[in-house]
């Protein structure tokens, strides 16, 4: 199932999927990590302090003091694909964006370095089923992939010192949201008025790793109606 | 009960509640925070008598002035700190490592720390505040946990629940030394790197910029650059990790850190020194120097052990 796992300094293991980034592969990195955190009885006597998933790696920190790295990594490797392999989370979540350019502040840019329009740009937005490959950088923000090659372009050479919370924006193969106003170097196309992360609900994430993402047009004036 | 509380007279640069941290939440995008410097955290928690994570007040460069407005407290600072005691109109000037009483109107004033950036406000009983996530830390960069996620703010009230004791206990320990060298383990990208990039990594010293906070500390003075890309695939990162953006000035992570990362990492700190480098002043010149992971986990341990024998030490004054 994984490559092979190794421990990167005295708190963690990175478990190794390969090298490749697809959804398939991502499915399978976030079933298993699903199945670990699924196993709270495990995680507390292990001493497992945080399973994080990514692309194609999951990173497994654990408590040095609890002296067993082994029985973390037989654990680890006890965990076999029948085990993982029928939670399944791939349902689309509808987001709705709007274009409008006081918010798409990188949209005529981003039409500059694609020779795209900026009509051809949002259709070719819309029409993508994002795969959200990860949550992370910062509370609840989501990387979706994989973008049209044709939208693909470089993150900004100097980051912008607060972006939008909202702010729905691409670099290379990738689209986030800014669930919060952050600093950020990837080129803004459109903002969604949906708040990402509440922390005051039980799980705190609109949108969950595995799940997909299509968005949806809104004009401005639908826009302020999300507003509370 | 009547509730007994301090009011923020000034906030200080950056003061914050910290505990153990955010635990089991990094896949939501919530990093661990807590406590920058652990051992000072524990000799103040261990001075007031309280759990060596209990909620504990973080200060870095200039504390805060507080004034207790109602009830009594027994209070410690621990650090390299310079702090008054304002007494009736009368200054007394505080020592470290040891207890005070302080009383009804009187007031604490935590100055600054002194070559360090960090130090420890510890209260016996600890502060009353709301957990969030499970923690009373502060995650400020993403105003998640205690004191809504903010720093502690001019005019606001700190509550806490338990009168100070009668009596005074201290605890003798040398000022730190401030070490030179930073000892690392290989990462896991340092492959990304020439072998004499890694010579120049390790021969050369590096400078920390004015760039120093809990999120990470840049560094400055010995430009490192990778052979391959200058991204990675993102994925899950610790603290001490030691990142190599494109400009080739070191990033190395503290707690406040970004859950995923994307810049090759050439090296980690071990988790003995990731208090070093967060404690060192702007300016501080230093070198890295190679462990294997074996020697990194004894070095830990040790220290552990160390640590331990320096809290059974609490004397009672």
């Amino acid at each position: 199932m994984f490559k092979h796992i190794y421990q990167i300094n005295e708190q963690a293991f990175i478990i190794d999927f390969g090298s490749i980034i697809n959804t398939e592969i991502n499915d399978i990195v976030i079933n298993y990590h699903n199945y670990i955190l699924s196993n709270i009885d495990k995680i507390k006597s292990l001493g497992i302090k945080n399973c994080v998933p990514s692309y194609n790696k999951i990173l497994i920190q654990f408590d040095p003091f609890l002296k067993n790295k082994s029985k973390i990594l037989k654990y680890l490797n006890s965990i076999k694909i029948k085990d993982i392999n029928n939670i399944k989370n791939n349902k689309i979540i509808k987001i709705p964006i709007c274009y409008d350019e006081e918010y798409a502040i990188d949209l005529n840019d981003v039409s500059k370095k694609t020779k795209l329009s900026k009509n051809q740009i949002i259709d070719i937005h819309l029409n993508t089923i994002f795969h959200v490959f990860m949550i992370g950088f910062m509370p609840g923000l989501p990387f979706l992939g994989i973008l049209d090659k044709k939208l693909s372009v470089l993150r900004k050479s100097s980051p912008r010192v607060n972006v939008e919370k909202g702010s729905v924006a691409i670099a290379d193969k990738m689209c986030v949201i800014y669930p919060n106003n952050s600093p950020g170097g990837w080129n803004i196309i459109g903002k969604t008025p949906l708040d990402l992360f509440n922390k005051n609900k039980k799980n705190p994430l609109l949108i969950q790793p595995g799940n997909k993402v299509q968005f949806h047009l809104i004009n401005k004036k639908d826009f302020h109606l999300y507003d509370k | 009960m009547i509730n007994k509380y301090f009011k923020v007279l000034r906030s200080g640069t950056h003061t914050t509640f910290q505990d153990k941290g955010f635990i089991n939440l990094q896949h939501l995008g919530i990093t661990t925070s807590g406590v920058v410097d652990n051992e000072l955290a524990f000799i103040a928690n261990s001075l007031v008598n309280n759990n060596i994570y209990a909620p504990i007040i973080e200060f870095a460069y200039q504390g805060p002035r507080l004034k207790l407005i109602k009830g009594s407290c027994r209070f410690a600072i621990s650090g390299n700190v310079n702090f008054n005691i304002i007494k009736n109109n009368k200054t007394i000037i505080g020592k470290t490592n040891q207890t005070y009483k302080l009383e009804e109107g009187e007031i604490l004033d935590i100055l600054s720390t002194i070559k360090s950036n960090y130090g420890y406000f510890a209260i016996e009983g600890s502060f009353k505040i709301k957990k969030e996530f499970n923690s009373n830390s502060t995650l400020t960069n993403s105003k998640i946990g205690s004191n809504n996620g903010n720093c502690l703010k001019e005019n606001q009230k700190i509550y806490f629940t338990k009168s100070g004791s009668n009596y005074n206990s201290y605890i003798n320990i040398n000022q730190r030394k401030i070490d030179k060298f930073i000892r690392v383990v290989s990462g896991p990208q340092m492959n990304f790197f020439m072998l004499k990039v890694i010579k120049k990594f390790f021969n050369n010293s590096f400078i920390v910029s004015n760039i120093t906070n809990r999120v990470g500390v840049r560094l400055e003075g010995n430009i490192i650059k990778s052979i391959k890309s200058h991204n990675i695939a993102s994925e899950g990162i610790t603290k001490g990790a030691i990142q190599i953006p494109a400009n080739g000035n070191p990033i190395i992570l503290l707690n406040d850190h970004p859950t995923i990362g994307g810049y090759p990492k050439i090296a980690n700190v071990i988790l003995a020194d990731v208090y070093k480098i967060a404690q060192y002043p702007i300016g501080t010149k230093f070198s890295f120097k190679k462990v294997n992971l074996d020697e990194a986990e004894n070095i830990l341990f040790e220290k552990e052990k160390n640590l331990r024998k320096i809290l059974n030490q609490i004397k009672i004054l």
